[in-house]
């Protein structure tokens, strides 16, 4: 038992660092968890990935200003992924371009700039944090920006729950009770690049949108309805994450792979095993159930 | 019956300014019930969908006579609702109700029983709590027709109703719109089969993208406005797809 306890609750009580590590994964899969089940449902998982990479020259421009803080660097990511995202909307809708090519186009460019201010401006250890992140550093102030972040995400998923559903399902529907689609529609984005940054602090640009995705297509394939994905999701990505960080405790691995890795095991594990088509369900089928008629 | 119609003055909807819908005036009466015909991609989908605000015209307008929008229900075609989409029948049925619970409020039991009733009456009541991927195409046209129970609207705006669907799901949904005719409500149907039309519907209106002629279903329905309609679809290389079928089984 001493050795469970010394493997599994130790780490967490004994080192200030991995508990509040372990808390602010808490409060990123609370957030991310039903953002990505949303992205999911609204086919738009590689948006996700791209606004990660777009949101990199924010941050860096928020270090040339202010330095490694934490701050500066989230509203500059809030501040040029929200502009990425508005920017590939509008080209979409004036000129022939469909959404995800213009939106490839801007976040391209803005990671291609956010690359060479690191580069040019920084060293190469600050192009590293901004890379993998910094979740064993997590500093009170980051947690607060994390849970702050988590907190709204729930309570604007809360509010526009129905029309963001009523919009996936059926558009056309939503427009005939009146619209406010593109409305919904922005706030959410507004959420994902919130979350982004939340996610970018902890695990860095190119893994962020990780603990976003990976859980919410893996919940796809054992939940059924929108409420109960996001629970699974953020299940998920709470798990991870704990298995992740005690994992790169334990071996010396850098968290945020650690973290992620595990995630994508879970994905393929859904894949497998999921309960709502996955692989061993679909090609190696129960008997199916042979009812009683009753009367006539 | 109120005067409850829906005016169309000399209403044009494009896309890239290539009309779908030409100059088409005239008025759905409160009560009426028509079937709207013509070749593929005559526009009559896209009518529609400018009459319940999904479109906007770029020229004219839709004038609601004595009706709000919240009194209009639209019945989409199917390949435009996400049907694999994780929610149950029931609450795919529930969000018909929108106009009385809008975005926030949580559905009382007279509410429930509503849904639950219109459940029955599409003969979906032991699916409720399946998700809606579990349906055939004929339960999810059944569950569409429940939400519009539901919704309860003066207007009803059908998207061909009985598109692929068995002839005991087509002859179920049918009674269920000539029930709303009955009830005196007003009827706006897409349809296909002119058999259908002629033996259910005493209005019709037939276009091509402008309309080629709108009144009783025996005046317009004659093989010379059909001629004219085939004509018009194949006059615009590029996109006439040839009249229906149907159209030319009517002719021969």
């Amino acid at each position: 038992m001493t050795d469970l306890y010394g493997l599994l609750i130790e780490p967490w009580i004994a080192y200030g660092f991995m508990g509040r590590a372990l808390v602010a994964c808490l409060a990123l899969s609370l957030g991310c968890g039903s953002i990505g089940i949303f992205l999911v449902l609204r086919r738009m998982s590689l948006m996700g990935d791209a606004m990660s990479h777009a949101i990199l020259p924010g941050a860096a421009l928020g270090y040339l200003a202010a330095g490694f803080s934490l701050w500066s660097m989230s509203l500059g990511g809030l501040i040029v992924g929200l502009t990425v995202a508005i920017l590939a909307g509008v080209v979409s809708r004036v000129t022939a371009l469909k959404e995800d090519a213009s939106l490839a186009g801007f976040y391209l460019m803005s990671l291609a700039v956010g690359v060479l201010i690191i580069s040019k401006y920084g060293s190469n250890i600050d192009l590293l944090h901004v890379l993998f992140g910094t979740i064993l550093a997590v500093d009170t102030p980051s947690l607060l920006l994390v849970s702050g972040i988590a907190t709204v995400t729930l309570l604007t998923l809360a509010v526009i729950y129905r029309p963001l559903i009523c919009e996936c399902f059926d558009p056309g529907f939503l427009r005939t009770m009146g619209g406010g689609g593109s409305l919904f529609h922005i706030i959410f984005l507004i959420l994902v690049v919130l979350n982004l940054v939340a996610g970018f602090q902890a695990l860095g640009t190119l893994m962020a949108v990780g603990l976003m995705m990976l859980p919410a297509a893996a919940a796809r394939l054992w939940a059924t309805e929108v409420w109960s994905l996001c629970l699974v999701a953020t299940a998920i990505a709470f798990l991870s994450s704990m298995a992740g960080l005690l994992i790169s405790f334990h071996v010396n691995l850098p968290s945020g792979p650690s973290i992620i890795l595990v995630a994508s095991l879970a994905y393929l594990g859904s894949i497998l095993f999921g309960r709502n088509g996955g692989l061993v369900k679909r090609y190696f089928p129960q008997p199916h159930y042979h009812h009683r008629h009753q009367g006539g | 019956m109120t005067m409850k119609g829906i005016r169309l003055d000399d209403l044009t909807v494009s896309f890239d300014r290539e009309p779908a819908v030409h100059h088409v005036s005239g008025t759905f009466a409160g009560g009426s019930m028509t079937a709207i015909v013509g070749p593929n991609g005559a526009g009559k989908s896209t009518l529609l969908k400018a009459m319940v605000g999904i479109v906007e015209p770029d020229q004219g307008r839709v004038v609601l006579e004595g009706l709000s929008r919240a009194e209009l229900g639209y019945l989409p075609q199917l390949a435009e609702v996400d049907r694999s989409f994780p929610i149950t029948v029931s609450d795919a049925v529930g969000l018909g109700l929108w106009h009385r619970i809008g975005l926030f409020r949580a559905m009382t039991g007279g509410e429930g029983a509503i849904v639950k009733a219109a459940l029955q009456t599409v003969g979906l009541e032991a699916m409720a709590k399946r998700s809606i991927g579990a349906l055939s195409v004929g339960q999810f046209q059944r569950l569409l027709f429940a939400r519009l129970i539901v919704q309860d609207p003066q207007v009803l705006l059908l998207d061909e109703p009985f598109a692929a669907l068995d002839e005991r799901t087509t002859g179920d949904l049918l009674g269920l719109v000539l029930d709303w005719h009955r009830q005196g409500r007003t009827v706006i149907a897409v349809l296909h089969e002119l058999d259908q039309v002629e033996a259910h519907f005493p209005a019709c209106l037939l276009m091509a993208r402008e309309p080629i002629a709108w009144g009783s279903t025996a005046s317009v329905l004659t093989p010379a406005n059909l001629r004219k309609a085939r004509g018009l679809a194949q006059d615009r290389p590029g996109e006439a797809k040839a009249a229906l079928p149907a159209m030319a089984a009517e002719l021969s």
